[in-house]
């Protein structure tokens, strides 16, 4: 098993130095990090209601969060899906051990992109430098928290990649994450929202990791400004964990569910709708 | 094996011993790629028995799947590797199967001289010409060193230099790895060169099976008798051409000239054998 490791590590690292040489893809990770600095501009002289600290310090943060989710989700539903269109995912399946070590190498390539994604945004930090206070508890908190965080949306990504048979289909779900980021608490405080909001975004990952986040990377003052004026490190394992034992169990059946229906015929087939639909 | 409510295979009887090459032969629909694909594995059966080096495909495991080798029609993945970093990746993949008599993987400068990809070996896979990309393809099946190797159309857009060049690697890995070789073709000509054995579909039924020669030899009446006699030209069919010649002689003697006995190519054999098919089946 170690040797399947760590062919899937060297699978990564290569298509991760291939995304990283990419310009489009590059262009994809700068995107998001030059509207974020935009809106933390717009954000200057901003507060936290409540408190004396920059609100851009708290959407940074925050956005931080989104970005891990989106990447753990979308950039790895999208890449499992353009496998299976191009064959990569029948041609690791031609391989002995070739399922494990393609897994293991897209695991390695999104937590990359993720922690890529989230370094573009760095140069956000100086603008909202004063607000940041980093310790070691808060370093203890993303001991524990980035794991999970990579835990509980790269499973579900996985598997909606294996759900949806094409790549524009896909994008659709860009829509629901859209969604949760307006009700998570990212770009304003989630204390501001309806309760039944408060709710709904209480139930997914992308609030628990902004919260964490927030707590590992925030003056403790800030806690004023979450809901119950506490940082709730439990439930935000608790809440995290959940999701990453659920996407942990389901992942393997759905993917080998998957896996078992690629043909050479299956991936001609698709490439054929494909190419009819841009005909159209 | 049936798909939907229609049976798609039926009938499909064969064996091949080690070294050998096995051709499938037949027109599109016939069956070909889908019998592959469950010889592969790739594809579940409902019912029939299969056993591929002594083990069921729809249960093969990874040690299985490490002494086969597979090129499909189409490939196009990996676009962004570099032909070297991709089979020395992939190979990798073999490095604990390896076994006494077959080392595994087979080394990547070794493999790239074999397939004629040695100038290409830094190039990205994007770049690469169509013939290139399907020596690629070839090159991967064969870089776990084999015992059993399927190849759906290999052939295709390749042109006569690397057509040749092909037949001369299938040669070099039946004789030399001991590889059995089951490949599926339009092309007759290549069957012919290439198989042991062919085996004919239609219809997802096994039609002929055998050498070329004796493929030639099952259709009956297809020996083609050509002659002239006063001035105008004969053409007849024979099943047995000698004695049709020998009575020819005995009745008109002097008279016949210009005398042409040809037994029948593979590409009619083919043809006559596919269109029985086909009209048994309406």
């Amino acid at each position: 098993m170690n040797r399947v490791f760590r062919l899937g590590l060297a699978r990564g690292g290569v298509e991760l130095r291939q995304t990283l040489t990419t310009g489009q893809d590059v262009f994809g990770y700068l995107l998001p990090a030059l509207l974020l600095l935009g809106t933390l501009v717009l954000m200057r002289g901003s507060t936290v209601p409540g408190t004396e600290i920059a609100l851009g310090a708290h959407t940074f943060v925050s956005s931080l969060g989104m970005l891990t989710v989106i990447a753990g989700v979308m950039t790895m539903a999208q890449y499992l899906a353009m496998d299976r269109e191009d064959g990569t995912l029948l041609r690791a399946k031609a391989t002995p051990d070739g399922m494990s070590g393609y897994l293991i190498g897209k695991s390695v390539l999104v937590a990359g992109v993720s922690v890529i994604s989230c370094l573009v945004v760095l140069p956000g930090a100086f603008l909202v430098a004063g607000g940041l206070e980093f310790d070691a508890a808060g370093a203890f908190t993303l001991l524990w928290l980035v794991p999970l965080a990579f835990l509980s949306t790269m499973p579900f990504g996985a598997m909606l990649g294996s759900l949806f048979d094409n790549v524009r289909t896909l994008s659709l779900l860009m829509l629901p994450i859209f969604g949760l980021v307006g009700i998570s608490g990212i770009f304003y405080p989630i204390t501001a929202l309806p309760g039944w909001l408060q709710g709904v975004a209480q139930l997914f990952p992308m609030y628990w990791l902004g919260l964490g986040l927030r707590s590992a990377l925030l003056p403790d003052a800030l806690v004023v400004a979450e809901l119950g004026d506490s940082w709730r490190h439990t439930r935000t394992f608790l809440m995290l964990g959940i999701w990453s034992v659920a996407g942990l169990a389901l992942a393997p059946g759905v993917l080998r569910r998957m896996a078992r229906r690629e043909s050479g015929s299956a991936v001609a087939a698709r490439r054929e709708r494909a190419m009819t639909r841009m005909g159209v | 094996m049936s798909y939907g409510p229609k049976e798609v295979l039926a009938g499909i009887d064969f064996t091949a011993s080690r070294g050998e090459v096995l051709v499938l032969l037949g027109p599109n629909g016939a069956g070909k790629s889908t019998t592959i694909e469950i010889l592969e594995g790739f594809r579940h059966r409902s019912a029939g028995h299969v056993r591929v080096l002594g083990v069921d495909p729809a249960s093969g495991d990874e040690r299985w799947r490490a002494r086969i080798g597979v090129v499909l029609q189409s490939w196009r993945d990996h676009s962004k590797w570099h032909v070297r970093e991709l089979l020395h990746h992939l190979g990798g993949y073999y490095a604990a199967y390896s076994t006494a008599e077959r080392r595994r993987p087979w080394p990547v400068d070794q493999l790239l001289e074999v397939v004629g990809l040695a100038g290409q070996a830094g190039t990205r896979i994007v770049r690469l010409s169509g013939g290139q990309r399907r020596r690629l393809d070839v090159a991967i099946g064969i870089v776990g060193r084999p015992e059993m190797l399927f190849l759906d159309e290999p052939t295709v857009g390749f042109d006569p230099e690397a057509r040749r060049e092909f037949h001369d690697l299938v040669h070099r890995l039946t004789d030399v790895e001991e590889t059995t070789v089951l490949l599926t073709t339009h092309d007759l000509d290549e069957a012919e060169k290439l198989a042991d054995r062919i085996l004919i579909l239609a219809g997802g039924r096994i039609v002929a099976g055998g050498s070329a020669d004796e493929l030639a030899r099952e259709v009956a009446g297809e020996t083609e008798v050509r002659w002239t006699q006063d001035g105008r030209r004969f053409v007849h069919s024979a099943t047995d051409a000698t004695s049709f010649v020998r009575g020819l002689f005995q009745q008109h003697g002097e008279a016949i000239g210009g005398l042409e006995v040809r037994p029948s190519s593979l590409e009619e054999t083919y043809m006559k054998l596919v269109r029985e098919a086909e009209g048994s089946a309406r």
